[in-house]
């Protein structure tokens, strides 16, 4: 069940997939995260039919479909751009794939009906796409792909052509539509947080290979190699939960440790602290800061003009940016006890 | 301060000179026009009375109007390959498509002749087949064709080339086959430029004199009348007729240019 892909392989300069082998179970929802050039659209569109591999199969809920033209697969496909018909208004737009597949109008015209409420833009079904914000347009092309009931739904960088208030909003709208229609998810993209937040499994790509594959929370904290390291190892990002709320100020657990943050939110949440927004210390000091932790250095990178501490606090892995020179002066090593602090407004919830 | 108002004034000065030289362009290109038609004006009825004239204006106009659908019915598919799909010897392809309209017209018409002419290469099978080339209809049609047709594959190819392939992927995604996509997706929304390629075409072909008079003398075309009224009768007798021919062709593009202003049909009706 799923897509299962195997051994698959494509040149399609300057785009390259190098022998993936790749399983998606039915029901997941699969982020595949790496920068610009990775190869990540052309594995989508493999995955779709728009190009034939060189070598390898791929396989959607046990058919081989790698000799299938894009028609036969029944995959739903949201492009980076939308793609939505000029010509044809919103609700036109998502009635398209039942039109091809010569549903009778009284049952598409409910079918319609049904996903552009449940995506809430039943308010511009008349309009056309020029006349559409961002994240209409976005939830447009997601009803299109949707409404047909696709065995498989691929997501190319949907989130990345939108202003981050929008992102935000699209991102739990995602979920949202997982949570409520099980449908197995592919969705690409180059950023850290939605991958984290999104994932129930995710595959780090370079290359035009998948270097890694795991939970979110394996492939940020358990990078497998330095690449990986460099580029999803750096950010702190914890799964947490708003346990209690002073005016302003929540506190959150993130897997028994307990932090300040600002925000509105209640419940379940992601949390996130950039390195270099952490003062590291070998000793409590007193300030203004609301959150102090302490921990050991488990590692150091030597980045040249600042240093990359690894410090674990409570068995939960932080990582912190110092300068060079206030590195050299704190003396610091391996397995020393540090002190990291930051203040509740540099914690980003999510 | 007086820096810029030299600037001003210079700008100023620079944006005169481009006028100027830009109103004697229009004006060498809409003259002669206006004046065959305004100094003509009293012939023009009587032109228009004229049989012969009648006949040749139609001709015309029904001949360049065949050889638009045919050159639609193969340039466009051409135009779509052409942008759509890559293989060897594109480049070379494309870029002799404009060579009717770069070399002189009466040697299109010799080159058509030497090949569609009697015992020629295709015009001998042809001709067994009862389909003549001198002195036809077809002739005439096939003159008008190959002088025009750039005209149609360019356009129709601008238009194909401003519709990005994502927006027929996500079709074929949405089940759709490539027949029902093109159909659906790529032709309506090229089908203003295929429209304005139509208009070119058609101009062109009422108008083409040089290929057609090598081919086809008869049936007369109303080029081919001016010109025989002209070396015949002198100016007085082919101006009217230059001028009626203006009018009609003009008319029918204005007519066309409005109807394509128009907001672009829906191809779903609701």
């Amino acid at each position: 069940m799923g897509v299962k892909i195997d051994h698959l392989s494509k040149s399609w300069p300057p785009f390259q997939i190098r022998d993936v082998d790749l399983s998606v179970a039915d029901g997941e929802y699969f982020v595949i995260l790496g920068p610009t050039g990775a190869g990540k659209t052309l594995l989508l569109e493999l995955i779709v039919g728009f190009h034939r591999p060189d070598s390898g199969r791929i396989w959607i809920n046990d058919q081989d479909v790698t000799l299938l033209s894009p028609e036969k697969r029944n995959v739903g496909f949201v492009f980076q751009d939308y793609a939505l018909f000029p010509h044809l208004t919103v609700t036109e737009n998502v009635e398209f794939g039942l039109r091809t597949r010569g549903m009778p109008k009284a049952e598409r015209v409910k079918t319609v009906k049904k996903i552009i409420d449940f995506l809430g833009i039943s308010h511009c079904r008349d309009r056309l796409p020029t006349t559409l914000s961002g994240g209409e347009q976005q939830k447009t092309a997601l009803a299109r792909a949707l409404v047909t009931n696709p065995l498989v739904f691929l997501l190319d960088e949907p989130l990345s052509a939108l202003d981050q208030t929008t992102q935000e909003r699209l991102r739990s709208e995602l979920r949202r539509i997982h949570r409520e229609l099980g449908i197995t998810t592919v969705h690409v993209t180059h950023n850290h947080a939605e991958a984290f937040m999104l994932a129930s499994r995710m595959g780090v790509m370079r290359n035009g290979s998948i270097v890694q594959v795991g939970a979110p929370d394996e492939v940020f904290r358990r990078p497998r190699d330095s690449f990986v390291a460099d580029f999803v190892g750096f950010e702190n990002m914890f799964k947490g939960k708003v346990i209690g709320k002073e005016r302003d100020v929540a506190r959150i657990d993130i897997g028994g440790l307990e932090i300040e943050a600002l925000t509105d939110r209640s419940g379940s949440c992601t949390v996130g602290i950039r390195p270099d927004d952490i003062i590291v210390s070998k000793r409590v000091f007193r300030s203004s800061v609301r959150n102090m932790v302490g921990g050991k250095v488990v590692d150091l990178v030597d980045m040249g003009t600042t240093v990359k501490l690894m410090v674990d606090i409570e068995g939960i892995p932080f990582t912190a940016l110092v300068t060079k020179r206030s590195f050299v002066e704190m003396k610091l090593k391996k397995g020393y006890p540090v002190y990291l602090s930051f203040k509740a407004s540099s914690v980003s919830v999510m | 301060m007086l820096r810029s108002a030299i600037g001003v004034r210079r700008y100023g000065f620079f944006m005169i000179a481009l006028a100027l030289l830009g109103l004697i362009m229009l004006a060498f290109l809409i003259l002669p026009i206006l004046n065959v038609v305004v100094t003509s004006q009293d012939g023009i009825l009587a032109a228009f009375l004229d049989a012969e004239v009648r006949s040749a204006i139609l001709m015309s106009l029904y001949t360049a109007t065949i050889a638009t659908i045919l050159t639609l019915a193969f340039g466009v598919p051409f135009s779509y390959i052409l942008t759509r799909s890559n293989f060897w010897g594109k480049t070379l392809i494309d870029s002799v498509i404009d060579l009717p309209i770069l070399i002189p017209h009466t040697a299109a018409g010799v080159a058509l002749l030497a090949l569609f002419g009697p015992r020629a290469l295709i015009g001998t099978p042809l001709s067994a087949l009862g389909i003549d080339f001198v002195g036809t209809l077809a002739g005439v049609v096939i003159a008008q064709m190959f002088v025009s047709a750039p005209f149609m594959i360019r356009t129709a190819q601008e238009a194909f080339e401003s519709i990005s392939p994502s927006l027929e992927k996500v079709a074929q995604s949405l089940g759709a086959s490539r027949l029902r996509t093109f159909f659906y997706v790529t032709l309506p929304l090229a089908s203003r430029g295929i429209l304005a390629g139509c208009i070119l075409t058609w101009a062109r072909a009422v108008s083409e004199f040089g290929a057609v008079i090598i081919l086809s003398y008869h049936p007369m075309t109303a080029p081919v009348l001016i010109y025989e009224r002209f070396i015949g009768w002198g100016l007085g007798n082919a101006g009217p007729i230059a001028a009626l021919l203006i009018l009609i062709t003009a008319t029918i593009f204005l007519a066309v240019r409005l109807f394509q202003t128009r907001p672009l049909r829906k191809v779903y009706g609701r």
